[in-house]
């Protein structure tokens, strides 16, 4: 059959899934829109989790990012699987217990503060809205790419699908779709990889096969890379030398703080119907990822040393581009590989080496995206990696998409503008700031604006610095008042914007960035990206200063701090006074 | 069932926050420390075709991140018992 036939059916397929989950699973109720009536089983919260989390960037990106980073980029799988430790223990049990839908919602009450509540929104909003634009995009290009439809109508596919569970089934339908798209995807990462790593090593576990040695010459595939890509002119794969490790440390800790403080990810935990569920549902949600991002490193090392070895090291080596293989001449069509022949000998000379090197196109993406082809695999796998790219999209925009509307109708409406609206109304309102939440989602992946690129950065940066200070303070430290948190919300937010802006542009504008991008000017070395993690310590420092400079928080904030604390109620028996 | 007295309520908290710091010191030193402070160190060593610092980078940080979670989860349950805050399956902690 036609490889293009065979995608179609594939991803109609998974679509047809997506849907009829969503008619099954139609909410009833806001408590069912908003944490699906908090009766989700831990292992099936924690792979609804786990495809909440992996985005397009996680599925299509990081193996490419890896691929060319090497040793370095380690700050994404470290980062973005740490965090759920610090969620597990800091954050998502206590704010089960607290037991109510939203995250400004938790903020709101334990600070005893509306301006608190709205400045959370506002932060919530800011970081969801930013990061749901790369969704966009990404849906798009998966689209576009995979069915062979320009970038419009593949966004605006993949708009009505999520339109369709999200705005019927709420956080109900969001769930047990995203199960489904966790299966899709994992498969469709995993199968490839474990052929690849098969052929390459013998061993069937990626993990263990970059381990490993090659089955042509017995040389460890780490080995031989470091080899392959020093011939090439690149700095040595594995090697620690001239990366600096204050930069490193504070990217990755900006991207685990951020990651525990992205609100699409912790009200995927108020859906478990007790505390104890919420921690070991965070436990077989990291299980669940890192299944992928496990395998990503091995993927990324394989197809780098498979890419090196096919187009030759070596002028001697060099491939000719007559000979080159059906994969390359494929991803040539797409225009993620480009062949520019400089010396006119018809041979592929690749090199770091940006005067010599005739691989003037060598789009990251590829090592995913062509993976499967570069092994040989039958034309299915194709058709399922397309369907896994897609899920990867769809199912974490559904979640921000979920975060954004509801605290647009719970927060905002319900919660200080219109605070006596039936609940009928108000499930009628989580409905229409959802489809609106989708429009504008849509509209900015129509016409992405110039700092779609820096987008991701800027959503891990707010939530580091703005909501994971204020979460657990507001569990960790009684003292932490009213004042404080505005203060240390407020303070993070414009630190971290303001250094971002500075070295970027303000909102990415080139021109208007007066420092400019230059390393030199970075703060002790730390780049833009890695900045979330001073903006919390920022945050930290004014709330707890702030806290102790103003009135302590009154009783009955006192006494939620220990009832949020203890799994069944805190308050003490009554006979003992 | 709450809390007979204020001190166990207090014994609570602080063994908890016992767990958490312990669980967080593993959770810096296999990534802050053997992937990214030590792992040039580290790399001296070898598992298999893995320089040792950079399989904690790629690998084993994550995998011990896993089993942190697994082991905070199952210690706060015993906790839990220990002081008869417990949930039980047949009363939801709704409220």
């Amino acid at each position: 059959m036609e490889q293009q036939t065979l995608i179609y059916i594939v991803v109609g397929l998974t679509f047809a899934l997506y849907i009829g989950i969503a008619i099954y699973c139609r909410a009833g109720s806001t408590k069912e829109f908003y944490v699906a009536s908090k009766g989700v089983h831990p292992v099936a919260n924690g792979m609804a989790t786990a495809a909440d989390w992996m985005s397009a960037a996680s599925f299509i990106s990081m193996a490419g990012m890896i691929a060319w980073m090497g040793y370095e980029g380690s700050v994404f799988l470290m980062g973005w699987t740490g965090g759920f430790v610090l969620l597990a223990m800091l954050l998502a049990p206590y704010l089960r217990k607290f037991g109510k839908f939203t995250v400004p919602e938790f903020i709101g009450d334990r600070y005893y503060s509306k301006t608190a509540r709205v400045i959370a929104v506002i932060c919530l909003i800011l970081a969801s809205l930013t990061y749901v634009i790369g969704q966009m995009t990404g849906t798009g290009v998966a689209f576009s790419r995979f069915l062979e439809v320009d970038y419009n109508t593949g966004l605006t596919i993949g708009m009505i699908i999520v339109f369709f569970y999200a705005v019927m089934g709420g956080m109900k339908g969001i769930t047990y779709t995203q199960i489904a798209q966790y299966c899709v995807m994992i498969l469709a990462y995993t199968i490839p990889a474990i052929f690849i790593s098969l052929q390459m090593t013998g061993y069937a576990l990626p993990q263990l096969g970059l381990g490993a040695a090659l089955v042509d010459n017995g040389t460890y595939v780490l080995d031989r890379l470091d080899q392959v890509v020093t011939e090439l002119g690149f700095r040595e794969y594995t090697a620690t030398e001239g990366v600096s490790r204050l930069n490193m440390t504070f990217y990755t800790l900006s991207l685990m703080i951020g990651t525990a403080g992205l609100p699409h990810v912790i009200i995927r935990f108020f859906t478990v119907p007790k505390v104890r569920d919420a921690r070991s549902s965070a436990g077989y949600a990291l299980l669940f990822i890192a299944i992928l991002y496990t395998t990503a490193p091995a993927v990324a090392g394989m197809a780098r040393l498979n890419l090196a070895d096919t187009l030759g090291t070596s002028p001697e080596t060099a491939l000719s581009y007559e000979d080159r293989p059906q994969w390359f001449k494929n991803w040539e069509q797409t225009g993620l590989l480009k062949f520019e022949d400089k010396t006119g000998d018809g041979l592929i000379h690749y090199s770091a080496d940006e005067t010599v090197n005739e691989m003037v196109r060598l789009d990251r993406d590829i090592i995913v995206l062509a993976n499967p082809e570069i092994a040989g695999l039958p034309s299915w796998i194709i058709a399922l990696v397309a369907a896994g790219g897609l899920a990867a999209a769809l199912s974490t925009a559904a979640g921000l998409l979920l975060a954004i509307s509801s605290a647009i109708s719970h927060d905002l409406l319900k919660g200080v503008f219109r605070p006596n609206i039936s609940e009928k109304q108000e499930l009628l309102a989580g409905r229409i700031s959802m489809a609106g939440a989708i429009a504008v989602a849509g509209y900015l992946g129509y016409n992405p604006p110039d700092f779609a690129a820096g987008t991701v950065a800027l959503a891990f940066g707010i939530a580091a610095a703005t909501l994971f200070p204020a979460l657990m303070l507001g569990i960790f430290y009684k003292r932490a008042n009213r004042e404080g948190v505005i203060a240390g919300m407020l303070a993070g937010l414009i630190v971290n914007l303001l250094y971002v802006f500075q070295h970027m542009g303000v909102f990415f504008i080139d021109s208007t960035s007066f420092l400019g991008p230059m390393p030199a000017n970075w703060f002790f070395g730390i780049e833009p990206n890695a900045f979330g993690a001073v903006g919390a310590i920022v945050n930290f420092t004014v709330a707890i200063t702030v806290s102790k400079l103003t009135a302590p928080p009154p009783q009955y904030i006192q006494d939620l701090v220990d009832d949020v604390r203890v799994p069944v109620g805190a308050r003490l028996a009554p006979d003992v006074h | 069932m709450p809390f007979k007295n204020e001190a166990l309520k207090k014994a609570y908290w602080r063994d908890n926050l016992r767990i958490v710091a312990v669980l967080i010191v593993v959770w810096a030193s296999v990534s802050y420390g053997a992937g990214i402070l030590f792992a040039e160190q580290l790399n001296a060593y070898a598992i298999g075709g893995y320089p040792l610092g950079f399989w904690f980078a790629q690998q084993g940080s994550i995998y011990t991140f896993v089993v942190l979670i697994f082991v905070y989860a199952r210690l706060m349950t015993r906790l839990d018992r220990r002081y008869g805050v417990e949930e039980l399956d047949d009363e939801p902690t709704e409220q």
